[in-house]
C-alpha cells in the first residue's frame, strides 16, 4: 500500500508541475501588455518591465518563480494594477472561503446522510418519496437559483438573517451562504447515499446477519453504513470541487470576500490582472489536485478490496 | 340433465404452435424500436421530452413573432417631444395598465433599460440553446473519436491518450475558464471555447470503455479476417454499436452545458450586452430582485425547465438502452 500512494503522490507532484508550467508559459507568452497601458507612458512601462523582470528570458523567470513559489509566496509579488503585494489580500479571502466552505461541506454530507438512511430505511414510504423529488430537484435546478431565492425570502422577505456576508459577525452571516452552498451536496450525497444503502440492505451478508438475530441499530452501524459509506466517499471529491465554482456565485450573491470574487474581479473587471489570475490558478490547481489525492488515500485505506488488488497490481 | 351438452365444432378454435410465434415476434423487432417502446412507456421521461420541446419551441418562434427585437428599447414621443422610455414596467396586457404604454403588450415587463423581456427570454433561450447543441456535439464527435483510437489500440497508445486525459482533467475548469479569458474576448466564443476543453473527457472516457467492451466480439474478428481496416473497423463496425451510450451521455453533458453558460454569464465572463443568455438575464434580474421581482422569473423558469428535462430524459433514455428481461 505504501508503494501505491508513493507513487500516487508523485504522480500528482509530477502533474502539478506540468501544470504550473504552462500556466506560466501562457501568462508570459499571451498577447498585448500586462499594464494599464492607457495610464502609463513608454518609458513606465519599461522600467516597470525591469523592476518585475519581464525583460529576461522566460525559463530564466520562470526558476526565479518557482523558486519563490516554494518559499510559500504565492501571490509572487504585487498586483499589476494597484503595485499592492497579492499574498496578504489572498490569505484573508482564503479565510473567508474556507470556513464557509468547510461549513457547508459539513452541514451538507450532514444532512444528506441522514436523509439518505432515513429514505432507504423507509423505502417506498412518504420520507422516501420526499427525499427523492427533494434530489430530482437538487441535481436539477441549478443551485444558484436556490441561493437567489434562500435570500430573497430569509434575508429579505423576512428579514431574519443579515442580506449581505459580514466578516466580524461571522457565524450568524456565514449561516445562509453555507446552507445555500450545501444544498447540491444534500442532493448527490442523499441521493448516492440512498441507491448504496438499498444495494447493501439486499446483500445476503445483511440477510444473514438478520436471520442470526442481528437487528436494528447495531446491524445498520456495523454492517450496513460501513458498506453502503465506501462509494459516498467517492461523491464529495467532485463536491468539494463543486464548491470551487458554487462558491463564485454564492461569494457573488453574498458579497463575501474570498478565492471566487477575487477571481471573477482578475479576469472579469476593467483588465486582466496577470499576477492574480496566476496565483489563484495555481492554488486552485493545488486545491483539486491535493483533494484528490487525500481522498484516493482514504478510499485505499477504507476498503480492504482496493488494499489487496493494489497490493497485487504494485 | 344439465350436463348433457353435445360440444359442436364451433367450440374449438384452432391454434398455432404458440412456441413458433413468439419467436416470430421477437426475431423481428427491431433494437432501436425496442428502445423507442420503452421510451413511450416511461412517464418521466416523456415528461421531460414535453419540457425541451417547449421551450425550443418557444424559443425558436417567440422572437420571430414578436412585435419587438430583443435589443430594440422601446420608446415613444410624448405631446410636449420628450423621450419617454418603457422602462421596468410589470407584466401587462394590452389595456392593462394607465400611462404611456397602456396600448402596448409585455408579457414579462420590459428591463431597466425599456427592453422587453417576452423577447429577450426567447432569445436567450435560443442564445442558450444554441452554444450547447454547438458545444456538446463537437465535444462527442472529439470524445468519441479520442475513446475509440484508445481503447482500440490499447497498449502505449492508450497508455500516453489517458495519462494525457489524467493531466487534462486535474485541471479545475475555472482555472480553464481563467486562461481562457486571458486570451479570448468574452462572449459566446469564450463560452464553447470553456464547454469544448472541459466535456470531451467525460464522452471519451464512455466510447472508450464501450470500445473495450466491444473490440473482442466475434464480428469484430470476422470483420478483421475478411480484410478490414483498423479505421473501417472503429468506425464502421464499432462505433454504431457505441451511439446508444454516448447519446445518453450527451443528454446528460448538455444541461451541465447550460448551467455553465448560465453560471459564466452570471458571475460575467459570459455573454455581453446587449446581447443576452439565459445566464445573463438571471443575472440583470438579480441585480434588480428586490425591487423588481418580476424581472427573474421567467430566465430562471426556462432554466429549471432544460435542465429538468434533459435530465430526466436523460434517465429515462438510460433506462431504456438496457432493456431487462422482464421489460420485454
Amino acid at each position: 500500500m505504501a508503494k501505491y500512494i508513493t507513487k500516487r503522490i508523485l504522480m500528482s507532484v509530477v502533474t502539478l508541475f506540468i501544470i504550473i508550467f504552462t500556466l506560466f508559459v501562457l501568462v508570459r507568452i499571451m498577447p498585448g501588455d500586462p499594464f494599464p497601458v492607457e495610464r502609463m507612458t513608454a518609458e513606465m512601462i519599461e522600467l516597470k518591465r525591469i523592476e518585475l523582470g519581464l525583460d529576461r528570458p522566460i525559463p530564466i523567470q520562470f526558476a526565479d518563480y518557482m523558486a519563490r513559489l516554494l518559499q510559500g509566496d504565492l501571490g509572487n509579488g504585487t498586483s499589476l494594477y494597484n503595485g499592492a503585494p497579492i499574498m496578504p489580500i489572498i490569505l484573508v479571502c482564503m479565510e473567508n472561503s474556507f470556513k464557509i466552505g468547510v461549513m457547508s461541506i459539513l452541514f451538507g454530507s450532514g444532512v444528506g446522510l441522514m436523509m439518505g438512511i432515513a429514505a432507504a430505511l423507509n423505502r417506498g414510504k412518504f420520507i422516501d418519496r420526499f427525499c427523492t423529488i427533494c434530489s430530482i430537484l437538487g441535481v436539477c435546478v441549478p443551485s444558484y437559483v436556490f441561493m437567489i431565492f434562500l435570500q430573497y425570502f430569509f434575508a429579505y422577505k423576512i428579514p431574519f438573517f443579515p442580506y449581505f456576508f459580514d466578516p466580524s459577525n461571522f457565524f450568524f452571516s456565514a449561516i445562509m451562504p453555507a446552507v445555500s452552498l450545501s444544498l447540491i451536496s444534500i442532493a448527490t450525497v442523499a441521493r448516492f447515499t440512498r441507491n448504496e444503502m438499498l444495494e447493501v440492505l439486499d446483500s445476503d451478508y445483511v440477510k444473514l446477519a438478520k436471520s442470526r438475530g442481528l437487528y436494528g441499530f447495531k446491524l445498520i452501524r456495523k454492517h450496513v453504513l460501513r458498506n453502503a459509506l465506501i462509494p459516498v466517499v467517492t461523491v464529495i471529491a467532485p463536491l468539494v470541487v463543486d464548491l470551487l465554482t458554487g462558491a463564485m456565485v454564492m461569494e457573488k450573491i453574498y458579497g463575501v470576500n474570498g478565492l471566487g470574487k477575487l477571481m471573477v474581479d482578475a479576469i472579469a473587471g476593467e483588465g486582466i490582472d496577470y499576477n492574480y489570475v496566476l496565483a489563484l490558478s495555481i492554488l486552485f490547481s493545488s486545491l483539486y489536485i491535493g483533494i484528490m489525492l487525500i481522498l484516493d488515500i482514504l478510499y485505499v485505506i477504507i476498503d480492504p478490496r482496493i488494499r489487496l488488488t493494489a497490493k497485487e497490481k504494485v | 340433465m344439465e350436463n348433457n351438452y353435445t360440444p359442436v365444432k364451433e367450440d374449438f378454435r384452432f391454434l398455432p404452435r404458440r412456441d413458433s410465434v413468439d419467436d416470430a415476434r421477437f426475431a423481428s423487432t427491431d433494437y432501436w424500436k425496442n428502445v423507442a417502446r420503452q421510451f413511450a412507456k416511461d412517464k418521466f421521461a416523456l415528461l421531460g421530452a414535453a419540457l425541451i420541446v417547449f421551450v425550443i419551441v418557444f424559443a425558436i418562434f417567440a422572437p420571430l413573432l414578436s412585435f419587438y427585437e430583443y435589443d430594440e428599447i422601446v420608446a415613444i414621443t410624448d405631446a410636449t417631444g420628450a423621450e419617454v422610455v418603457a422602462k421596468s414596467l410589470s407584466p401587462q396586457f394590452a389595456g392593462g395598465t394607465t400611462g404611456y404604454f397602456s396600448d402596448k403588450t409585455f408579457l414579462f415587463g420590459t428591463d431597466d433599460m425599456g427592453r422587453d423581456l417576452w423577447t429577450r427570454t426567447w432569445h436567450g433561450a435560443r442564445v442558450s440553446l444554441l452554444i450547447a447543441f454547438v458545444a456538446i456535439l463537437i465535444d462527442m464527435i472529439i470524445g468519441m473519436s479520442y475513446g475509440l483510437i484508445s481503447g482500440y489500440f490499447g497498449g502505449v497508445c492508450d497508455n500516453l491518450m489517458q495519462r494525457f486525459i489524467e493531466i487534462i482533467g486535474c485541471i479545475p475548469t475555472l482555472v480553464i475558464i481563467s486562461v481562457l479569458a486571458i486570451f479570448m474576448t468574452k462572449g459566446i466564443g469564450l463560452v464553447i471555447a470553456a464547454l469544448l476543453i472541459t466535456e470531451w473527457i467525460g464522452m471519451s472516457k464512455i466510447a472508450r470503455a464501450e470500445c473495450l467492451k466491444l473490440k473482442e466480439r466475434e464480428y469484430v474478428l470476422a470483420s478483421r479476417t475478411l480484410g478490414a481496416g483498423n479505421f473501417h473497423i472503429m468506425f464502421k463496425q464499432i462505433l454504431p454499436n457505441i451511439v446508444g451510450p454516448v447519446i445518453t451521455q450527451v443528454m446528460f453533458s448538455i444541461p451541465v452545458a447550460i448551467f455553465t453558460e448560465a453560471f459564466l454569464s452570471f458571475v460575467g465572463v459570459g455573454i455581453v450586452l446587449p446581447q443576452c443568455s439565459v445566464g445573463s438575464l438571471i443575472e440583470a434580474g438579480f441585480n434588480n430582485i428586490t425591487i423588481l421581482p418580476y424581472q427573474i422569473m421567467p430566465p430562471i423558469f426556462v432554466l429549471a425547465f432544460l435542465m429538468l428535462g434533459f435530465n430526466l430524459v436523460g434517465d429515462g433514455l438510460r433506462r431504456a438502452l438496457s432493456p431487462k428481461i422482464g421489460d420485454v
